[in-house]
This record gives C-alpha cells, structure tokens and sequence, in this order.
C-alpha cells in the first residue's frame, strides 16, 4: 500500500514539472518575439527629411498642412506638381512673380482668392530641398506598426492565463498533502488500534463563551459603547462636513477639452485663455473665438497619444471638430458660417451664491499662481476640482499669505502703519482684515 | 430749550386716550399670534393637523431636505460663441443715455453688467435735467416687464411685422386717398429727429394731425409763455443764484413743469458764510395740498386756490409799484406782505413761480420775474420737455367722439385711461374705421385699438432730444430688444416709404445740425451736447395783463386739487413694484392713492383715520362728486392740507397690462375736467373702511427723543453750538462727562485710525425726502418687494427709509409753555386736545435712516450666532449664511433699521413681483446675494461698492482720491445731502462734516458711536 501511494505521488510531481517546462519556454519564445519587433521599429528617416520638417513647422504650417487644404494648398507632393526652379523663385518671392504675369503663378493667386503668400528670402535653394524632401516623405507604412501591436496583444494575455495555472497547481498540491495528511492519521490510529494503544478523547472543562464574558463585564460593555457611539459620531460628523464639498469632481464636459496637452505639451499661459481673471471677478470661460485663434490652423492632433485610455490622435482630431461645429467653422473654405452652437460646458468650481470671490483680487493684486488653487492643471487630461473650496481652506490660505505690496502704491501708507502696529515686517491678508466676514458674505 | 420740541409722526401720538398706540409704543412686535393658536382645545382638536402630523411632516421634510442637500445640481455655463469686445464678465459697463417718456425727462447713465442694464446712474456731468428722480431710477425694471408686449397684433391677435405693415399701409392709403380725417396723438417727444420724421409722415398722409398730449397739462404755462416770448416752452428757473424763493403752489422738487429743481433749490439753502454771518435762502410757499416743496420751505402758508391767485395779484401789485386793490383775509394778508417785502428788498436775488394752472396767473408770474430782473429766471433758454396742447386735445377729443375723425393713432398714450371722457372716448375708439396704438405694454386704450405696434422700452431705443433750448440728449440702447418690437420712428420712416432707419436719421441731423463739428462718439459717449444756435425768443411785453379774474376768483363748494405723486407720476410705470411699494414721502402710505383732507374738513364730514391694533391704518371712505360723476376714494388725514380743498393724485386705479397686486387705487383722471387740476366738488361720507399699507406708525422710536435737531438760523448765527446742538452729558462721580468721552465708555476702543473708515453724512437741510435713494438702495441690493399685505404688517424690506416728522409751526417756548402748564390728568387731555390744533400746519422734518453702523453695535453682541459682526473699515458686517433667524439683533437694535426676511420672496407665486419671473429677475445685481426666508438683513453701506472701489485702486497701484468711494444712496442724491467717504483721509470731505458744528449723531446718548452722522436743520425763519 505504502508503494502504492509513492508510486502515486511520484506521477502528480513529474506531471506538475512537466507543466512548468512548458510555460516556461512559451514565456521565452514570445519575449524574444516581442524584442525583434521593437527593434525593427528604428526609422529610415533621413537627416533631409527632419531639417525640411523643422524648416516647415516654423516657416509654413501657419498656412499650409500636408494633406489639406488650409490658407493655403495641401503640400503633400507638391514637387512633382511644379517645376523645381519654379518653386525656389516661388517660395523666396511669390508677388513678384504673380506681378511679372507667371501664368502659373497667376493661376495659383487667383484660385486662393488673391491671399498673397509670404515671401521667404532667407531660404536657402537646399532649405527648400529639405522642405520639399519631407513634403514628399512618405511614412514607413503603417503595416508593419500594426502586425507588431496584433502580435504584442496575444503575449500579454497569455502570462495572466500562466498565472492562473500556477494557482491551480499549487492549489492541487495543497488538496494532495491535506489528503495525505489525513491518510496518514487514518493509518497511525489503525496501527495503535492494532497495537492495543487506547485513545481517549480529551475532555475539556465547561467555559463561559467569550461574548458572554464581554456582557458580563459592565466596564468594557461601558467603554465599548462610548467607543461605538465616539467612532459613529466621528464618521457622522465627516459624512456631514463633505456634503457640499466636491473636491475631485470631475464631471464629463460636452468636449474633451485637455488642459495636459494645451497648458502642459504647448505651455499655453493659464490667462492666456482665461484673460478676464485679470480683472475681473470671474476667470471666465474663454468663448469659441478665442480657441479659434489658433484651431483656425490646426486642425487635428498630431501630438502623443494615451492608448491605454483611449486618447488617439484620432479622438483628439474628433473633439476639434465638435469646436469647428460650435463655432460653425467651414473647414473646406476656411470661412464661418454663421451657424453657431453655443458650448454648455459643465462648471467645476462653484462657489455658494453667498460668497463672493474676485479673482483680479488674487491673480493680479496678490499675483498668487493659478495652481495654488487649481492644482496641477497642466497635467489635468479631465479637468477637475483640486482644492476643497471650503470657507477653511480660504481663511487658512488669508492667515499664511503675506500681502504683495512690492510697487502697489496703494499699499503704502496702509502697510506701513499697519504693521509698526503689528510688529511685523510683512503683512498676512488677515492682519489687513482679510477673515471679516463681510469681506466675502454680501 | 429748542430741543424740548415736540415731534410726532402722527396727530393721534398727540391724543393721550388712545390705547392703540400706546400699546403700539409699549409692543416690542406689533402684531400677536394668530388667534386660532390659543390654547383653546376645541380649536386645536378641530383643525385638521394633528399634533402627531406636524411632527411627522417635519420630520419628513428634515430627512428630504437631508437627503436632497448631499447631491448638488449640475451647473452649466455656456460662454459666447464671439465675445464682444467691450463685454467682460463680471465687469460693469456704464452707457449714457436719455430717459424721455413723455413726463420724465432726464440724462442718465445705465449700468449693464454681462449685457444686461441693472441700475440707472445720474450723469452728473450733463448740464441740464442730469439727475434721476425716483421714477427714473425704477424705470430699469420696467424693462423687464413680464407684462410687455411681445410683438404686434392685430386685433388682438398675433401678427408679423411684414402682414403689420401690409396691414396698416393699405389702411392708410384707404383713408388717406378719401381724405379722411386720422388724429396722431404723440406725448412731448422734444425729439428734433422725430419732429422731421413726423412731419415727412404727415406730408405722405395729409389728413393726418398731429396733436400733442401731455397727460398731466402744464398748458396755462406753455400758453403764457407762448403768448408773451413766442415759443411753445416753459421759462427755466436755477434757483442756486436767489436768496429768496416765493412758491405759489408750485411742487418744484416734485414734478412741478417737469422737475429736476431740487440741486440748485439744495445749493440755494446751503449755509454760506458771508463777512463772519451764515447766510440762506429764505422760501415761502403759498399752496393747498402739502407738497414735498412746500414741506421745505421755510415757511409754508395754507391757502385754497382762490387765495392763492389773490396773493399772486397781491404780490403783482406791489412789484409792479402799485398799492394792492385784492381783498385778503387778514392773517393770509401778513404773509402775503412779508413774501412782497422779501421780494423787494432782495430784487435779482428774489424769484416768484407758481403752478396755479390759469393763463392770466402765469403770465402774471412771467411779469414779476422779469419786473425784479431775478437772476433765477432764465426765459432766453426755455425748457421744451411740455409742448402739449389742451384745447388741441379738447377738440381732437371730440372729433373721435362725435365721429369727425375716421382714425386715431396714438403712442405712448393712453387717452381712454387718462381723459376725463375716458367712457365716451372707449366706445368711440372701437367704432373708428382705424386705430393703432404704439405701445410697449397693453393698456386700456390699446386694448380697444385694432392695430398694436409693439415699441420697445427706452433703455433698448435709440433716440434724440432737445431737453432745454440748445441742450441736446442722445439715447442709446444698452441692450438687443427683448421682443419682437420696433420703434414708433422707424415705423413711421417705412411706411412714408424711407429706406432709412430712426439711427441714421438722428447721426446725419446730429452731424450735420447739432454737432458743430465735434465728434458723434463724443456724443454718444457723454450722453449730451450743446449747440451754440439758441432759439430765438421774442421781447415779452406784459403791457396789457389784466388781473382782475385773479382778484375775483372765489370759491363755493371743496376745492379740488389733482397732483401727482413722487412715486407714481403720470403712472406710466404702474406695473413696477418698487414704485408701487415706495411711501410716498409724506403721508408714508404705500400701494395706494387717497383723499388728502384737512382735520377741521375731516370732522365736519365725519371722515376718520384709525390705527388698528396690528399696526396698521384704516380710513373711510369719501364720495368725491364733480357734476354727474362720483367716485369712492379712500381719505387720510393730512396736517397741513388747507381748510376747504382737498387733494387727490394722479398715476392709480389703472387695470389693465398690471398684475393683480399692482392694480391699486382710484384713477384721478376721471375728475380730470378740461384738463384743469382745481375741480370743485362735493365730499361726502361713504360706507367702509379701507386698509393702508402706511409706513407712518412702523418702527417707533419707543419715546425716545432727540432725533431730529434743528435750529433757526437767527440762533444758528447768535447762539453757541451748545446750545442748539449740545452733547448729552452722563454723570460719573457726580461730574458731567460727555457721552461721548472715553470716561464713561464701557467698551473697549479699536484703533480705527489706520486704513480707511467709512463714514455717511446725511444734511437734514439739504434732504427734500424726493426718495432717489430708497429705489437706488432698493436696485444696488436687491431688496424684495412684499406687497401691500405684508407692508400693513409692517414687514416692509426697505433698507433705507424716509422718516417723516411733523412739529408745531408755534415756536419752542410756546409749545413748551403749554405742556409744562398742564396739572393734572383732566387738564393733560383738554390741553393735547388743544395741541392738535398746531397739525393744522406743521412744520416737516425728513430723516433718511438706514442702518447707523455703530462702533458700539448693540446688535452685535447679542447674535448667538455672531452673524453681525464690525468690521474694521467702520462697516457692520452681516454674514446672511451664518444667521438663523432669532431676530435679537433686531430687538436690540434702537434704530430699528434691520428687516427680517419672513417669506421667501423670490420664485415664489405668494409673491408675485419681479423676482418671481425670470424676467424680472434679470435686474438683480450680481454682487449682492439675494437673501432667503429666515435670515436678518439690512443695510451694508453698500460694501460691495467700496470693495470694488478698492480693488479698482489696487488694480491700478494709486491711491483712493475722496469722491471715489460712493454708495447707492450717497450716488442717487442729486441735492449732495448724503456725503460718503473715508474719514482717515484727512482731506475728504466728510471729514470736514465729522467736525462741523452741525454734525449730530442719531440717540447719541446711547452711546452707540454710529458711523452716520446728521446734520442739524437750519431754518430761515428772519421775519423780515
């Protein structure tokens, strides 16, 4: 019997290492598989095509894109459309060229409705070569790109089925030695049945449960309720004090407006947009026409993308499009239509009707950063609420900011006085009366 | 001594057995519970909620209210697609412009905030009619009438603009080709652009005239003038160069020939000092009805009409150097002649006016003026806001009536409502071949009219105007139109075929007439130009004046005399709230119009004036009876009103395009005969009391005294300050301290000498009471409106208020004599009996109160909450959020200027005004909260201005110059009564007035140390 179950075991061990042999040579096969993909994804790309790309960013996008037509025509292969020189003399000096009676040139000035196209003298025929070189780059095919990502998918999936199956071996390992175990037990109280051995079952003495004990005792059912009642006041008292609060709200807006990528990626000044909190109370939601100072030119998302959430460059591409639509801006002939929509954006931060905030107050006069409030905004992908916007968030800041009285000549007298009085040498917004009530409740 | 004076609010303080007002006086809360909360157990078992019930509700509306409060509302903010330019959030934008309604005429400017007008400014700057009265600051909320009309109709029926003008065109061309005869009524316009584009209408249509039509007529002046300086226009008066105003029934710092005297009247009585001696104007005033004016005048004579013409030919004899040959009654005779010595000896200083609506009498007054040379009167640049015409009105009246005329268009009219043949004129007009009534809002006459053009308000139009000889306004929109509507002007331009709009019409006359060369933005930009090229007035000869209808002039039955009120007006604005709530300034009864009678008429009729226990008034009702016609009009006792007339105003009893609640009074035009303002008629009794929402015995000063001080000038310029404006004295250790010294302070001091404290000081003598800063106070700070109900419950939200004082016209030592003689219970009641004979005229005393912002709060220390708390700028700051409503700092407070929210007044239909609409509610100021039911309010010195004013300073890096700080009280004063400013800066001029010996502070021996400060009145009672 003992042979028997050696014999048994021994079969569970061999198979269980078998398994492990095998996973462990999938693993290795499909990494070296991912690693000879990424390898292959090393561009040809020559040193003509970056400087023309570098040249054109800085010289035509303001009016020109690759495949579209903006202020200007789509530029994807325009060298085998005119004649080289003619393009040189073109780009260095387009109006003198339509003056003198270019056929060509004429024809191209009439058809863009006479919007006459900057001259560029300061480049040079090889700049031109270069602009003309990555005009006419063509992008390794996407192919390759795509048959690496459909390969890398299978991988990752197949380590979590890997993980699974290490579970339910090791889980059937255990279930085998619990069985044993009890064999085992079974076979000792055979042999001392056999041997004559008698075991008795030990007999324990009465005890009063534990729960009985705690009731019993009168000091802890005491203090156990004071603790019950402390504790449940406690959460009751934070459950109340976060009503109304709704720092982290995050609502979904009507578009997916990034602050990462235009605050963060194109370091864009907060108040830029924002214009009105330099003066006015209100920062100000910036009205359509203000994005379309620059999404008159650009016109889809060419910069990183987020995979994991979705954020390709087509999806950014898309919600410029819900702006065009807004706006009523016709792409194909570059004009507005008149045909606008307005934006109900969704507000974040909003204050009760009784309180009153200026942000002129705080952004020009006390020149506090917008993050101090807003938070990392430039890294916001979804903009939400940072701070609490509670009246004791306000009032610590006013205990802890010294007032900015650098060159404020309104400040002179009053600071001075104010703090021989104090004693101090700068001044917080409380010593200046900043905690009154009615400085904010009217 | 002169303090000892004796000041009541109403005759009945003056009568000791009534029980009424003293328990009115004794009550902290003016009303009890209601009576079916007595313990009564039958009561309580009937009613229909158990005790049981109320806990359940309340316990279920606490767990929904839980419940509901933790999710809060998705908020959504929708930004402009373009933004303009000149618009940025949360930034107020000011627009000049011109009120021109037909009978408020004034350059204003508009304060919009996100597109929106909010307030209405005066514009200070414009030389002429440059301050806005009462009605002109309220008309910003008839804009957002939710009772305006939201396109044209036809026949009561939804219409476009182009079937409207098919429609109309055809109908013209009808009429016009069989030459029928069509009546255009227009009020004044004083447009010169409108002037053209009228009469290029009538030359399209020959068989249209145009008549103009001043509701309320000031004809008998226009004709006078007219028949001696040949010019349809009124003489204009600047008071500020006189010494001596004699007023014969003329209300002009009321709407007295349009109004807008009260700057140069307040400047004319500002104390100067001339070699070490105060100087003042001294004002007489003959007149019936007590009048805003003649409450200011130095002394005020009452007088029926008949005598007031007497006087006036009194007065016309003795300038003109001839012994007077008009019989007056002795004791009028001494005042007449006191009045004609003035008038003598100051010469050009002097200047007589007058309202008596008789041809003859105003061509009297222009004679005077020019026989004295007064340097007041100013015929050469006469005032063209009247023009209208009454026997034109009569006739054109008539031809609808008698079927003479086949049409009638009107605009900004209303004839039905306002004409005494109003009945005959309603059946007339619906029979007419063609009607058409240009209108923003639906009134009795478009009603019955089968075209109605929708025209927009003022604040959405463009428009032109030569208010004054010379003196041209521009009016501007300060927003796109709410509703489909279209100017009367741009109108009239299309149907006499013009491509041209009203705007073009008025840039190219502007341009190529009025400007001069200067600059078009220029003038829109200020609201104002003036144009060197005056009319022309002709050389007046007064030769042939014949008197003798003055000096015979008598009467038989009660005069009547129709007025108009502050508040109301003509009663254009009727369906506004705020003017419907305002008290009128002297009998402080709000939401109504009435009888105005004399206590010795009063008796004689048996009309009666009670005060009920609740706190309100009640009065009986009087038949009034002019020839055939009778109506039934309620009657308040007014001291002052002469014996034998009686008073009545204009602007109520209107019904239709008005809310329910605003549907308030009697309507006076129906006694409007002839267009003549003194009607003879019979008074009698009728059945019924009606109920006042009179402001008069709310908030008692609980007998404490020393509220108004006021002084002659005899003893202004003889005696010490101590003696007409002492310091009360407390005893500490048997030695007499001022209140004041720090001695007998029991609280402790707060620097307050470092930066700004702010300070309000408010000149008992410049105040008229006009009341600009109750609705400017009202319009800054969002105070509801709560009806006529409430305000009988003495509720009113006002967080500004007027109060009126009477005091005996007997002097001091008088009256002091008197009440210092009685001995005993029985002789107290013969002797105050006697007393009320001084209410026959009293003497009037208005006092702004709002609140004092004491240093010495008394109601801060009382909050559990700490809700009222001081701040360190002077301002007693009220945290709305923070109160729970337990009302101590109402009961503590001794000037009782808090107010308490008991309903919620916005979006609730108990409440139905202008916060109840979304339209209305456009008008609030989005910089002060709109408070909830439960919660304390009261006046801010308006901080969110001074917070502004001094974000604006930081904004900029300079310092605050004085003047910049302002509130909306100290902003809507035209007279410069209420000073604003900051007293740390030394050189401001309410710094000054802190130290001026006039300067008192309100109950100053309670020792509140108030941040508003009064100005003693000074009276020039020289007898010549």
């Amino acid at each position: 019997m003992g042979n028997n179950l050696y014999s048994n075991y021994r079969e569970v061990f061999l198979g269980f290492f078998r398994s492990l042999f095998f996973f462990f040579v999938f693993i290795a096969t499909s990494y070296n598989f991912i690693i000879s993909a990424q390898e292959l994804t090393s561009a040809d790309n020559t040193a003509a095509v970056q400087a023309g790309k570098k040249l054109f960013n800085a010289n035509c996008a303001a009016c020109h894109k690759l495949n579209k037509r903006a202020v200007g025509p789509a530029l994807k292969g325009v060298s085998g459309k005119y004649d080289r020189e003619w393009l040189y003399s073109w780009i260095k000096n387009s109006t003198a060229m339509v003056k003198s009676g270019d056929p060509q040139a004429v024809a191209v000035y009439e058809e863009y409705n006479g919007s006459v196209m900057t001259s560029f003298p300061q480049l040079s025929n090889s700049d031109i070569d270069n602009i003309l070189a990555y005009t006419d780059y063509i992008p390794p095919a996407p192919v390759a790109i795509a048959s690496n990502s459909a390969a890398s998918v299978p991988v990752s999936s197949s380590s979590g089925i890997n993980n699974t199956v290490i579970l339910i071996a090791l889980s059937l390992v255990f279930g085998i030695l619990v069985v044993m175990l009890f064999l085992v037990q079974r076979t000792l109280m055979r042999i001392a049945k056999l041997s004559g051995v008698d075991i008795k079952p030990e007999v324990k003495p009465k005890r009063t449960p534990i729960w009985m004990a705690f009731v019993q005792n009168q000091f802890v059912v005491l203090t156990g309720v004071i603790f019950l009642l402390l504790s449940s006041a406690y959460f009751v008292y934070g459950y109340f004090m976060q009503v109304g609060v709704d720092q982290g709200y995050m609502p979904i807006q009507p578009i997916h407006y990034s602050h990462k990528i235009h605050a963060g990626a194109n370091q864009i000044e907060c108040k830029y947009c924002h214009s009105s909190a330099r003066v006015s109370k209100h920062s100000g939601i910036p009205s359509l026409n203000v994005c379309m100072n620059c999404h008159q030119n650009i016109a889809e998302y060419n910069g990183e993308e987020d995979l994991e959430n979705g954020y390709t460059k087509d999806f950014y591409t898309k919600e410029i499009k819900k702006l065009y639509a807004a706006v009523g801006w016709d792409e194909e002939n570059q004009k507005y239509t008149g045909e606008s929509q307005p934006v109900k954006w969704i507000r974040i931060h909003n204050l009760p009707d009784f309180v009153y905030f200026n942000h002129a107050q705080h952004v020009q006069v006390g020149e506090i950063e917008c993050q101090k409030c807003h938070g990392p905004v430039e890294e916001m992908e979804i903009m939400y609420q940072h701070s609490p916007l509670t009246m004791g968030w306000c009032i610590n800041c006013h205990r802890e900011t010294n007032i900015k009285v650098e060159s404020n000549e309104y400040y002179a007298k009053i600071h001075e006085a104010l703090s021989k009085k104090y004693g101090v040498e700068k001044l917080t917004v409380a010593q200046m009366g900043g905690l009154e009530c009615g400085k904010c409740h009217y | 001594m002169e303090l000892n004076k004796t000041y009541w609010k109403s005759i009945d303080q003056l009568n000791p057995s009534d029980k009424d007002l003293d328990k009115l006086e004794q009550n902290e809360f003016v009303s009890k519970l209601p009576e079916n909360f007595s313990v009564d157990e039958k009561t309580l078992d009937k009613s229909p909620t158990s005790r049981r019930d109320f806990l359940k509700y309340a316990g279920f509306s606490t767990a929904a209210a839980t419940i509901a409060a933790c999710e809060g509302p998705i908020i959504k903010s929708v930004p402009y697609v373009f933004q303009p330019e000149q618009i940025r959030p949360g930034i107020a934008n000011y627009y000049a412009t011109t009120i021109a309604d037909g009978y408020d005429f004034a350059s204003i400017l508009i304060k919009t905030r996100e597109g929106r007008p909010i307030k209405v400014e005066s514009n200070t700057d414009s030389p002429v009619l440059g301050s806005a009265n009462a009605r002109v600051h309220a008309s910003v909320l008839s804009l957002y009438d939710s009772l305006r009309l939201k396109g044209p109709l036809l026949e009561g029926r939804d219409i476009t603009w182009d079937n409207f003008y098919r429609e109309i065109t055809a109908a013209l061309n009808g009429l016009s080709s069989l030459n029928k005869k069509v009546i255009m009524m227009t009020p004044t316009l004083a447009s010169p652009t409108s002037k053209k584009i009228i009469d290029d209408f009538v030359k399209v249509f020959p068989n249209i005239t145009h008549v103009v039509y001043d509701s309320i007529s000031t004809d008998s002046a226009l004709n006078a003038f007219e028949k001696h300086y040949g010019i349809r226009a009124l003489a204009d008066y600047d008071f500020s160069k006189v010494d001596t105003i004699v007023g014969i029934d003329s209300d002009f710092l009321g709407d007295w020939q349009g109004g807008g005297y009260e700057k140069d009247y307040a400047e004319a009585k500002r104390i100067k000092k001339r070699n070490n001696k105060a100087e003042m104007l001294w004002h007489m005033q003959f007149e019936s009805n007590m009048s805003l004016t003649g409450v200011n005048a130095d002394h005020r004579v009452p007088c029926t009409p008949a005598e007031q013409k007497k006087v006036l030919a009194y007065l016309h004899d003795i300038v003109r150097g001839v012994s007077p040959s008009t019989s007056l009654p002795a004791q009028l005779e001494k005042q007449a002649k006191k009045a004609a010595n003035r008038l003598l000896n100051s010469g050009t200083n002097a200047v007589i006016v007058s309202g008596i609506d008789d041809e003859v009498a105003q061509s009297a007054v222009l004679e005077i003026n020019s026989l004295l040379n007064s340097k007041a009167f100013q015929p050469e640049e006469p005032k063209l806001i009247r023009q209208g015409n009454s026997s034109k009105v009569n006739s054109a009246i008539d031809d609808i009536i008698n079927g003479n005329a086949s049409g009638l268009i009107t605009f900004g009219l209303n004839p039905i409502f306002t004409t005494f043949k109003g009945a005959e004129l309603n059946e007339a007009i619906k029979n007419l071949e063609f009607s058409l009534a240009f209108t923003s809002k639906m009134n009795e006459t478009s009603n019955v009219s089968k075209f109605v053009a929708a025209t927009p308000h003022y604040l959405e139009s463009w428009g032109d105007f030569e208010l004054k000889a010379g003196h041209f306004t521009l009016s501007q929109p300060t927003i796109r139109p709410l509703f489909n509507t279209q100017q009367f002007q741009d109108i009239l331009l299309k149907l006499s075929g013009k491509t041209f709009k009203y705007y073009d019409a008025i840039k190219e006359h502007w341009n190529s007439d009025i400007l001069d060369g200067s600059s078009w933005s220029k003038a829109l930009h200020d609201g104002y130009a003036i144009s060197k090229k005056s009319i022309q007035i002709r050389r007046p000869n007064f030769a042939n004046i014949d008197l003798t209808s003055l000096r015979n002039s008598s009467e038989k039955k009660m005069s009547l005399i129709l007025y108009s009120k502050i508040g109301m007006g003509d009663g254009q604005q009727a369906n506004n709230p705020w003017l419907q709530e305002f008290p009128d300034p002297i009998t402080r009864v709000s939401w109504d119009n009435y009888l105005t009678i004399s206590k010795y008429d009063a008796d004689l009729i048996g009309l009666k004036n009670i005060n009920t226990s609740n706190g309100a008034l009640n009065g009986s009702y009087a038949n009034v009876k002019l020839d055939d016609k009778n109506l039934k009009v309620p009657v308040i006792i007014q001291p002052g009103q002469a014996k034998g007339t009686v008073g009545l105003s204009f602007g109520y009893g209107k019904r239709i395009g008005l809310k329910d609640e605003m549907q308030t009074g009697v309507n006076a035009y129906n006694l409007y005969k002839d267009f003549n303002n003194i009607q003879s008629v019979e008074i009698t009794k009728a059945d019924g009391e009606h109920e006042f929402a009179c402001v008069q015995l709310h908030n008692t000063l609980m007998g404490r005294g020393d509220i108004v001080k006021e002084t002659t000038l005899e003893v202004f310029n003889t005696k010490d300050k101590k003696y007409w404006n002492p310091m009360p004295q407390v005893s500490k250790n048997h030695i007499e301290f001022d209140v004041t010294s720090k001695e007998v302070d029991m609280w402790q001091e707060f620097d307050r000498s470092i930066g700004h404290h702010f300070n309000l000081s408010i000149d008992l003598n410049s105040c008229t009471g006009c009341g600009a800063c109750v609705i400017a106070c009202h319009s800054e700070n969002n105070v509801p409106v709560v009806g006529k109900r409430e305000v009988r419950r003495s509720r009113d939200m006002h967080w500004l208020r007027i109060d009126r004082y009477y005091s005996s016209v007997s002097t001091f030592e008088e009256d002091n004599e008197i009440k210092e003689s009685i001995s005993g219970v029985g002789d107290s009641l013969t002797t105050f009996g006697k007393m009320e004979q001084a209410a026959e005229n009293p003497q009037v005393v208005f006092q702004p109160v709002m609140c004092q912002h004491c240093n010495h709060a008394p109601c801060e220390t009382v909050c559990p909450v700490a809700a009222s708390s001081h701040g360190r700028q002077g301002q007693n700051h009220m945290a709305y959020n923070r109160c729970v409503g337990t009302r101590y700092c109402a009961n503590n407070c001794p000037y009782k200027v808090r107010r308490f929210n008991w309903f919620l007044y916005n979006k609730n239909d108990e409440f139905d005004y202008h916060m109840n609409d979304d339209l209305g509610r456009m008008v609030l100021n989005p910089d002060v909260v709109v408070r909830s039911r439960g919660v304390m309010e009261k006046c801010s010195l308006c901080i969110q201005m001074t917070q502004k004013t001094i974000l604006d300073a930081k904004l900029k890096g300079e310092q605050i110059e004085d003047g910049t700080f302002q509130t909306a009280c100290s902003n809507a004063c035209t007279t410069g009564a209420m000073v604003f400013g900051d007293v740390n800066d030394k050189n401001s001029k309410v710094s000054a007035l802190r130290k001026d010996d006039r300067m008192y502070h309100l109950l100053e021996h309670v020792g509140t140390k108030p941040n508003v400060m009064y100005q003693v009145k000074v009276r020039n009672s020289d007898e010549v």
